[in-house]
């Protein structure tokens, strides 16, 4: 593997795989803060890995969006010199070449950099609420059920930029 | 788990709901701005190799902290109406759902 191919290995299959691997446990857990489930020592202990288990999953997310962005993108987006011909190394007018391929630009890629960074922003409300609360979530179930909506919001879009990176990556891998 | 905790205000965690709200419709506003002018994707093209999305996205990030130490100051230690702000965040939220929608820019701009 080459030094593209790790930073991009490390934004979408470890930080992007930890993000949305993670949702489903995490979105159980909030959903099980319920106070007719669980004990009072029960809600503690369930609350204090939840609250890890939250900033760990919005830091996964703000990693794989700054990777992305800071790293991975410029390889993505460099400009052939002059009377290149073989666009190989150069993903973004490899795919803008060819019009069977340029939809995955156009629509993928530009959808992909800009609904990812939604994606960080509800993580980071979602695991401040569940910070703030504690096991005294299980006695709010408004603040749960828009928890939950939020968390939500972040895998979809989360989910959205991870499909399209790895169609893109299959199109035109960034070397 | 104690009746403090239990009653906690809701302030601080409606202003984080709605200052995540902010940051994301203000960075669909600037992602479909940029689409629109060239003049605003010059200004938002911070740093060549990454070009206008580090000024859309730095934007929104900036907006999501500052409405929220905004907000924090002015809802800490109160109860607000969660559900109506819940709800206003998440339309924001929608709208920059909307607005970093490729599709979106070609129905609005006329565009292919």
């Amino acid at each position: 593997m080459s030094t593209n191919d790790l930073w991009t290995t490390t934004h979408g299959m470890v930080f992007g795989f930890i993000f949305l691997l993670g949702f489903a446990g995490a979105l159980v857990g909030v959903y099980m803060m319920k106070s007719e489930w669980l004990t009072a020592e029960g809600a503690n202990v369930n609350v204090h890995r939840l609250r890890v288990f939250l900033w760990l999953l919005a830091a996964a997310v703000w990693a794989a969006v700054f990777t992305g962005t800071y790293i991975v993108y410029p390889l993505y987006r460099a400009v052939p010199p002059e009377g290149t011909i073989d666009l190989t190394n150069f993903p973004r007018y490899l795919l803008l070449a060819n019009e069977s391929t340029a939809f995955w630009h156009k629509f993928g890629m530009e959808w992909k950099e800009h609904v990812a960074f939604i994606s960080p922003l509800a993580a980071t409300v979602v695991a401040f609420a569940v910070q703030y609360y504690g096991a005294a979530l299980t006695k709010k179930p408004e603040i749960r059920r828009w928890v939950m909506i939020f968390f939500v919001v972040a895998f979809l879009a989360a989910s959205a930029a991870g499909m399209f990176g790895a169609f893109i990556t299959k199109a035109a891998p960034v070397r | 788990m104690n009746t403090a905790e239990i009653n906690k205000p809701n302030g601080p965690v409606a202003a984080a709901l709605l200052a995540g709200g902010i940051g994301s419709a203000v960075l669909g506003l600037l992602t479909f701005g940029a689409e629109a002018s060239e003049g605003i994707k010059n200004i938002l093209n911070w740093y060549n190799p990454v070009g206008p999305l580090m000024g859309k996205s730095s934007l929104g990030i900036l907006a999501f902290i500052l409405s929220w130490v905004i907000l924090n100051s002015l809802w800490k230690g109160k109860e607000t109406n969660f559900n109506r702000i819940a709800t206003i965040a998440l339309a924001l939220v929608v709208v920059g759902l909307i607005f970093t929608f490729p599709p979106v820019w070609s129905i609005l701009l006329g565009g292919e």
